[in-house]
């Protein structure tokens, strides 16, 4: 009983250090902005307007009110909520059943005041650290805002470029087409020739070709590349496959010579180019779901969206007749007559490659894809584009290609993991661009496939900065950005903007 | 070719090192069982018993009667021993005369043997009559063939070998001979050196159609026969994903089974460790309504009997005949035979939040931020087997848990806790100094060759302590000290799992029967060894507090007397409704044999629980009583909070109505301590003439005043619940509304309903300011919840003292108040050795009419008016702030 006495405190000034000049009167636990609620010696009604008691059950420790307004300073209603002022720092609600708990909720002690819990008011250093820490996110914030402001503008730069490279290339594939069109008139004149020869000659062949077939790949593969830089148009220049890093098969963030040697040296050996034969495997094999393919060609298929599905089919189909019949001329097979072979090498042949060639094909599908990528209401997250950062963990490295996939390799050996594919953006609402999410990674025994949540926020540099495993399978990715940066509020507004004075 | 089957599942085990357990259909078929010891039993069919009692041997003192057996076909010799113990109960020991050696008699479950007087009443070459004492109860001892039959007046309550399965293969010499091999002891699988042991009992109960207990089964609770299928098994078994309404064997066990009727309810307890088999047939099962109502129409009803069989693979005869009469009787007479449930701290009645596992010192803040964030109460949060370095139990993983005590004192800090599991599996491992100290001081467990029994379990190739050596388990508890366990603190407590032993390559995920605790087999006491583990544990905990904290440790494995060591789970569950509705009648089957403290899994462990099954098995859960959600490694996250505001606040109000009544469930844990009255009862229990509840297991009370019926459909839009007691009233907890008793209530449900109901006649305290821990509720106040009986009466108690010490056992310190509601006043008896600072906030009176005034009168002589609210439509009085101390005494007159 005495207990509840004690708890009978209203308008006491409560001293609250030096942190503002007048301590307005008011009972505990009530904010300023509902002081005038509680009126001292005037019958009190609750919030809710459900009833209407005397002023000295206010604070009374016990619940009169259903929607718990009588007793903001005390743990007598399960819906209350007190108020602590905080001077110093934020001021804040607690629900009232954490007042007088034994347990410092409020940095100003004001929760503890008949539990017998020793509180240190902890405001002023909370409020110290709080500002300093803003400080410094408001400074990252402001050049990371900038860098955003750099980001945005190359993003667009580089969306022109690659516009306008795509427009090229589907207008000299035009071009070709028409040129074809304009030799098939002639070719039909030896088509039937051909087809009877070739007719015997696959016959011939069948079973064997099946055997040989990815090694003709490979070869045909070079061919191809050097058809392409052999042609006079010189539209896929060194210089052109460098500027597309979607090619570089290492993701080391450039095209090295190695890797566009290809193009380069017309006499040398094509054999160890790699993103060729990865692409020729790519169209000529089927998916095997275990394997995870670095280049853009891998996920083509994994990825597909629905618009594009229809075209990507008819390619499809194009390819798979194409390479038969190239793959038929160019091994060092039995000789056939030189009657065949003058039709097969005729120009028609050689243009219709062209068109269908695969490199060419996937340099334009690609370049739609990226095209098509949301990067961003300004495109600010392009610039993460085909790169990959990692984090190494004591017992992992993790790695993050943005817009492609997230994977987990031990350190001491062992393959790598999957832990998810692109997905989509999956922030919350107004704030959609927070969150990535990567799913569809490799399955879990009894559970789910591997899935990544990767949490973007603001930092001058582009860093992956945590991860974790909150469950099974499920992982958790931190990962700073400039393109996440907010315009900078000024700082002062950071600072006081919600501080009760 | 039975043993040709074995070897194939045995080595089956052995190949299995990556996932250990062995495909379900072995659990299905039992192979072990039907081949081996009980075919061999369950072949013996009921007819003349081939034992005859000598009477020439018959000796009586005033303690006991002993006379001898003799197995007229092999001519060995028994000697059966009969002791009347206090409190109506009659103990039957039965052991060979001349045993080759001793066989195993059960240590340290009981916890005293009280015998009283036996006097003969006559004798002739037919038998003796023995006087039981009181209520005119005779026991007659038979002579050709023996049996035994104990009577009231001129009623059989019971008979034993009346059937003729007494049997008791005695142990021999063994001799390699095919006749033996194949006749004498199980083909092919590690037959004891002195061949098979087993013994065999029946037991008949006329007039009995229900029988319950013999935990751990997932079953109805009811028991069920047995004819053609598998008897009731009691092994200790780690049973992967198991399986529902089934006899098969699970983590504990509890050899103790009561029968009950209108008019009386015993118990029958076989006190042996060895697997055990439970074959129960009746003469009324099977027959249907029609057949009955036939039976009685004709007046040619035999009267229902139901027969039961013990067999047990070793050891001796040793049964405990509890003749009640009541329900309450025989609770007391079991308790008074293996002790009573713990008294648990406080806290540990609260909600405890677990899952395999918290990840690291990270995982753990940001949940316990959680739950304030919610705004969800929770006492424990509990570290699964990854918390440890490479499994080595008493240890800390130095990358994911690199400061303990910092993360325990962050608890601390919110007044919560922490539980982190202790297996009893030890890693063979040179630099693990827990390894080393068993080892050296040779603790371990031996094979039949003398060496270290290993097996594979978590950590891979492990020891297993013998915890049935005292030295080992003394050496195990001073391993909890603060200075041992290092990063331990006050508020860590325990947690032993996969003690029945789990052995991953051992035969059915166990170990071997021939392996040696000191000398005796496995076989012999498989079923004590998870009681010992949680005793030398509980022990620890004691310990470490200079004696002065109560323990609390969680054990799988149990066995009879386990109940004073602490708290059991069902095991491993599986998140489906089946599995939720399964809780009930497991928990009940276990409190009937002592076991109080008990929970399932909430949210079911194996896979992911859909949303609102979530919700309902915490609805469930709330109102079982160890209340802890646990979950899989592989299955999602499932903190209450991740499923949206809706369903988090559902959780939330199903936790908050736990701490609520906290003070409500503490008191009747303090009961189960006390007198062995269990917590979660069957209907039955209180209700022993009404026979529309005896086979009730999807409802339940609490104590006698509250009556649980939770749903437990899935998309349940309405339960009925059957209110007992004609006469009688009960209260819907939410609404106060009134419900008369002996009917079946239609209750419509909606997701946030939890069916509860108070009866009429009782009072129940409760302490409306739920915060985040119960520790944090420590003083707060308390509200009367006063359910008037249709004659206007209510009584009720109030149990208060400091929830965590032994001071209110050896110092008395605790208040324990009767309050009674009667010709309008309120009064609390005196009788207080206990200070708190708890006062009555709120006094709400259920079926009241509205007074004129109502006054607090205080021993000082004070006077005060009190103001009341009364609301007419639901007949409720609620009386503002009485203010007294909780621990004075007053009275409030209502005019």
């Amino acid at each position: 009983m005495s207990c509840a006495l004690l708890l009978l405190l209203m308008s006491l000034a409560l001293a609250m250090g030096t942190g503002a000049a007048v301590e307005i009167q008011r009972p505990r636990g009530v904010p300023l902005s509902k002081r005038q609620f509680y009126e001292e010696n005037k019958p009190f009604t609750c919030l809710d307007g459900s009833s209407t008691i005397p002023f000295d059950r206010v604070n009374d420790d016990y619940c009169d009110c259903r929607d718990g307004s009588d007793e903001p300073g005390t743990a007598a209603c399960p819906n209350g909520s007190f108020h602590c002022t905080n001077a110093g720092f934020r001021p804040a609600f607690i629900p009232s059943s954490r007042i007088n708990d034994g347990i410092c909720d409020c940095c100003d002690t004001t929760d503890e005041y008949n539990s017998g819990a020793t509180c240190q008011n902890t405001c002023r250093e909370m409020g110290r650290k709080e500002r300093e820490s803003l400080q410094i996110m408001a400074e990252i914030t402001k050049e990371g805002f900038l860098l955003k402001q750099q980001l945005i503008h190359e993003a667009k730069r580089g969306q022109e470029d690659k516009q306008g490279k795509l427009t090229e290339l589907q207008g000299s594939k035009k071009g070709l087409e028409e040129k074809v069109e304009a030799l098939r008139t002639v070719k039909e004149t030896a088509e039937d020739p051909e087809k009877e020869a070739k007719e015997r000659h696959l016959k011939a062949w069948e079973e064997q070709k099946e055997l040989l077939r990815m090694e003709k790949d490979k070869t045909r593969m070079a061919e191809a590349f050097l058809e392409l830089d052999d042609d006079a148009d010189g539209y896929v220049s060194v210089a052109e496959l460098q500027s597309h890093l979607e090619l570089d098969p290492d993701s080391d963030g450039s095209l090295s010579e190695t890797e566009t040697q290809v193009s380069q040296g017309q006499s040398e050996p094509p054999a160890p180019v790699e993103t060729p034969q990865e692409e020729s495997r790519d169209f000529v094999s089927d998916h095997d779901s275990d394997h995870y393919p670095e280049d853009y060609a891998g996920e083509e298929e994994e990825d597909v969206e629905d618009d594009e599905e229809d075209d990507h089919d008819e390619e499809e189909e194009e390819e798979k007749v194409t390479p038969e019949k190239r793959e038929d001329d160019e091994v060092s097979m039995p000789p056939y007559d030189t009657e065949t072979q003058s039709l097969i090498d005729g120009t028609y042949s050689h243009l219709q490659s062209l068109i269908c060639d695969p490199e060419c094909i996937s340099i334009c599908r690609n370049l739609e894809k990226e095209i098509g990528f949301d990067f961003g209401p300004s495109a600010e997250f392009a610039y993460l584009y085909s790169q990959c950062y990692e984090l190494s963990t004591s017992e992992y490295i993790y790695r993050l290609c943005p817009f492609n996939r997230v994977s987990q390799k031990p350190k001491f050996g062992g393959s790598e993991t999957n832990l998810g594919l692109w997905g989509q953006w999956a922030g919350p609402e107004g704030n959609l661009y927070s969150v990535m999410k990567y799913d569809h990674g490799q399955g879990c025994w009894q559970g789910p496939n591997r899935s990544t949540t990767v949490k973007l926020t603001c930092g001058k540099e582009t860093v992956v900065t945590s991860t974790s495993e909150p469950s099974r399978c499920e992982y958790l990715m931190e990962f700073t950005t400039p393109a996440v940066c907010q315009e900078p509020a000024s700082l002062d507004e950071v600072l006081h903007g919600h501080t009760e004075l | 070719m039975f043993g040709m089957l074995w070897i194939d599942v045995y080595d089956m085990y052995m190949c299995s090192s990556s996932h250990q357990y062995p495909p379900d259909q072995l659990y299905a078929k039992e192979i072990m069982f039907t081949i081996c010891t009980s075919m061999r039993q369950r072949a013996l069919k009921p007819g003349q018993s081939p034992y005859r009692a000598l009477l020439e041997t018959l000796e009586l003192t005033n303690t006991k009667l002993t006379l001898q057996l003799i197995n007229d076909n092999n001519k060995v010799r028994l000697l059966l021993e009969l002791y009347r113990l206090q409190g109506n109960m009659t103990r039957v020991k039965i052991n060979e005369l001349k045993p080759l050696k001793p066989r195993f008699e059960v240590p340290d479950v009981l916890i005293n043997n009280p015998p009283t007087d036996l006097s003969l009443l006559s004798q002739d070459e037919n038998g003796v009559v023995l006087s039981l004492g009181a209520d005119s109860q005779w026991l007659i001892v038979s002579a050709k063939p023996f049996r035994l039959d104990i009577m009231e007046g001129r009623e059989v309550l019971l008979s034993l070998n009346s059937r003729g399965l007494l049997a008791f293969e005695h142990l021999r010499i063994r001799k390699d001979t095919a006749e033996w091999v194949l006749n004498v002891v199980c083909p092919g699988w590690l037959f004891s050196p002195t061949g098979p042991s087993s013994i065999s009992l029946d037991f008949s109960l006329p007039g009995v159609e229900h029988v319950y207990g013999i935990p751990e089964h997932a079953d109805s609770l009811k028991l069920k026969t047995t004819d053609g299928g598998d008897p009731y098994r009691l092994f200790n078994l780690d049973v992967f994903q198991y399986e529902l309404f089934n006899p098969m064997a699970l983590y504990g066990a509890i050899p103790v089974m009561l029968s009950h009727s209108a008019q009386r309810t015993m118990g029958i307890f076989w006190l042996n460790a060895a697997e055990t088999w439970v074959d129960i047939s009746s003469n009324t099962a099977g027959k249907t309504v029609f057949g009955q109502m036939l039976d009685y129409v004709q007046g040619s009803s035999e009267t229902p009997q139901t027969d039961v069989r013990w067999i047990s693979e070793s050891g001796i005869i040793d049964v405990f005949i509890m003749l009640g009469p009541t329900p309450t009787d025989v609770f007391s007479q079991y308790a008074s035979l293996t002790g009573t449930q713990a008294f648990p701290p406080l806290s540990a009645l609260a909600y405890h939040q677990c899952r395999w596992n918290y990840n690291d010192q990270e995982d753990v803040a940001a949940v316990d931020q959680g739950f304030d964030e919610h705004d969800i109460p929770y006492d424990f949060i509990w570290l699964d087997i990854e918390h440890t370095d490479g499994k080595r139990y008493f240890t800390w993983d130095p990358h994911k848990f690199p400061q303990p005590k910092d993360m325990l004192q962050g608890l601390m800090d919110k007044r919560r806790k922490m539980v982190t599991i202790v297996d009893p599996h030890i890693k063979v491992d040179s630099s693990y100094k827990i390894h080393n100290e068993i080892r050296s001081k040779g603790f371990y467990v031996k094979n039949k060759d003398g060496g270290d029994y290993e097996g594979w379990c978590w950590p891979g190739n492990s020891g297993y302590p013998d915890f049935t050596n005292p030295e080992m388990r003394a050496w195990w508890a001073s391993m909890f000290a603060y200075d041992q366990y290092e990063g331990s603190m006050e508020n860590m407590y325990t947690w032993n799992d996969m003690n029945e032993p789990s052995v991953f390559n051992g035969p059915e995920v166990t170990m071997h029967k021939d392996a040696l605790h000191g000398n005796w087999e496995n076989r012999d006491l498989h079923n004590l060894y998870g009681l010992y583990v949680q005793m030398a544990t509980a022990e620890g905990l004691i310990e470490r507090s200079g004696g002065v904290e109560r323990p609390f440790v969680l054990t799988r494995a149990f066995f009879a007397g386990s109940q004073r060591y602490g708290a059991v789970w069902t095991g491993d569950n599986t998140a489906e409704w089946e599995h939720l509705k399964i809780s009930i009648p497991m928990c009940l089957s276990l409190g009937l044999v002592g076991v109080s403290f008990c929970g399932a899994d909430v949210g079911g462990f194996f896979k992911s629980p859909s949303t609102e099954l979530l919700v309902r098995w915490y609805q469930t859960g709330a109102y079982q009583p160890f209340f802890r959600a646990h979950a899989h490694l592989d299955t999602p996250r499932r903190e209450p909070w991740l499923f949206g505001p809706e369903n988090t606040a559902l959780i939330r109000e199903a936790v908050r109505q736990r701490y609520a009544l906290l003070p409500y469930w503490y008191q009747l844990f303090y009961h189960a301590h006390h007198s062995g009255q269990p917590v979660m009862r069957p209907l039955w229990v209180e209700y022993p003439q009404d026979t529309a509840t005896f086979s009730m297991d999807d409802q339940f009370l609490l104590g006698e005043d509250l009556l649980v019926h939770p749903v437990t459909e899935e998309g349940g839009r309405g339960v009925t619940a059957y209110l007992p007691g004609k006469g009688e009233v009960w209260f819907d907890v939410h609404t106060f509304q009134k419900h008369n008793g002996a009917q079946n209530l239609y209750i419509p449900v909606t997701i946030s309903s939890i069916p509860v109901f108070q009866r009429g006649g009782s009072i129940i305290p409760r302490k409306a300011r739920v915060r985040r821990s119960s520790s944090c509720m420590e003083h707060d106040p308390y509200t009367l919840f006063v359910a008037l009986s249709p004659k206007r009466f209510a009584q009720g108690e109030l149990y208060i003292d400091d929830g965590h010490t032994f001071n209110f056992d050896k110092q008395k310190q605790f208040i324990h108040r009767r309050l009674s509601f009667a010709n309008k006043a309120l009064n609390l008896a005196p009788g207080s050795q206990f200070i708190t600072p708890s006062w009555i906030e709120k006094i709400v009176i259920l079926g009241a009419s509205k007074p004129s005034k109502a006054t607090l009168k205080t021993p000082d002589g004070k006077e005060n008016l009190l103001e009341f609210e009364f609301d007419a439509s639901m007949s409720v009085l609620t009386l503002r702030k009485p203010g007294v101390n909780a621990g004075v005494d007053w009275t409030v007159v209502l005019q």
